[in-house]
């Protein structure tokens, strides 16, 4: 089994917000409390011995039934050692998680695309809102509860610009 | 009026040689059919002897506008914001099965079909279609093109009618 020197770490300085360790086939998952778990990412990035100053993407998964239903995952990357880890934290249907797109950058679109697909809300994100549908989409599509289809699919999708507005005659 | 009748058709006759030989696409693709719509402006398929080989970087100097891909719902609005800045007159191939229906895409996220947004004169079929499936395209709009009938387009017309 390999050493996972960041786990380590992590359940020395955070005791009581490390869940549980798992690894397969060399890769490492690291469960973390939700309250901890901006403390714990801030300190996988800026912790001189582990830098994991990469977010390579930020998931959520649905399951569905079971507590906490959501979980949202991240994937780091230590671009001066070249390790690896996965954070994963779970989340109530109507909790919201620490946003960390202070931290990097790139979590300011990921968490828009967790948010667009799950409606999983990032509490101090700067500027929450879809990013992949369209603005006045109802429903988040990668619940499980949402038809695979969506509703009214293939429904007529009429455009109109926002110069077209003035236009148009009344009825 | 027979004899003007007979030069006014003549005249658009050469019109529409000239617009039919002449059609400029704008350079728009949106997924992986976009691929073989280059590939029909290579040397071997060669775009260009039917001459629609200049692919304008902009709307305003295109004839036709070639709908080569998904069409995506948040994509939607762009797509005709292109097509309405185009000057008339102007033509839509949609290309490939996606363009056309939806394709393979039955789902929330993707239009079914360009023409809920705009008006299509020719559907070509595929997943992608070959590019001898876009040449067949403007070839099937080229022989529309030629059967125009003076006066169809407002605001392209003879100088001496009324409704231009």
């Amino acid at each position: 089994m390999v050493r996972c020197m960041a786990c380590d770490l992590l359940k020395e300085k955070f005791p009581e917000a490390v869940r549980g360790v798992e690894e397969f086939r060399g890769e490492t998952t690291v469960t973390v409390d939700k309250g901890q778990l901006r403390a714990v990412l801030k300190f996988l990035k800026e912790s001189e011995t582990l830098l994991y100053d990469l977010l390579v993407d930020v998931a959520g998964v649905d399951s569905g039934s079971g507590s906490p239903r959501f979980k949202v995952v991240y994937l780091l990357h230590s671009m001066k050692f070249n390790h690896r880890l996965r954070i994963a934290t779970g989340v109530a249907e109507d909790a919201e998680l620490d946003t960390v797109s202070d931290i990097w950058k790139a979590a300011d679109w990921l968490e828009r695309e967790v948010y667009d697909m799950f409606g999983i809300r990032f509490s101090d994100h700067p500027d929450l809102r879809r990013i992949l549908l369209t603005d006045d989409f109802v429903g988040y599509p990668l619940r499980k509860d949402f038809p695979l289809k969506g509703v009214d699919f293939d429904k007529p999708f009429p455009v109109c610009l926002e110069e077209e507005k003035g236009n148009q005659v009344d009825a | 009026m027979g004899v003007a009748n007979t030069a006014e058709a003549s005249l658009q006759e050469v019109i529409n040689w000239a617009r039919k030989n002449s059609v400029w696409p704008v350079t728009f693709g949106l997924a992986c059919c976009a691929l073989e719509m280059m590939v029909a402006s290579s040397a071997t398929y060669d775009i260009a002897r039917f001459g629609a080989e200049v692919f304008r970087p902009s709307p305003r100097q295109a004839d036709l506008m070639i709908v080569a891909g998904t069409v995506t719902k948040k994509m939607a609005p762009m797509l005709k914001r292109i097509y309405e800045q185009m000057p008339e007159p102007k033509w839509v191939i949609a290309y490939g099965s996606c363009a056309s229906s939806g394709g393979i895409f039955q789902t929330y996220g993707v239009v079914q079909g360009v023409d809920q947004i705009i008006p299509v004169d020719v559907y070509v079929p595929g997943c992608p279609p070959r590019p001898e499936g876009l040449l067949k395209g403007l070839i099937s709009l080229q022989e529309k093109i030629a059967r125009e009938p003076s006066g169809m387009r407002k605001i392209v017309s003879l100088p001496w009618r009324s409704n231009g």
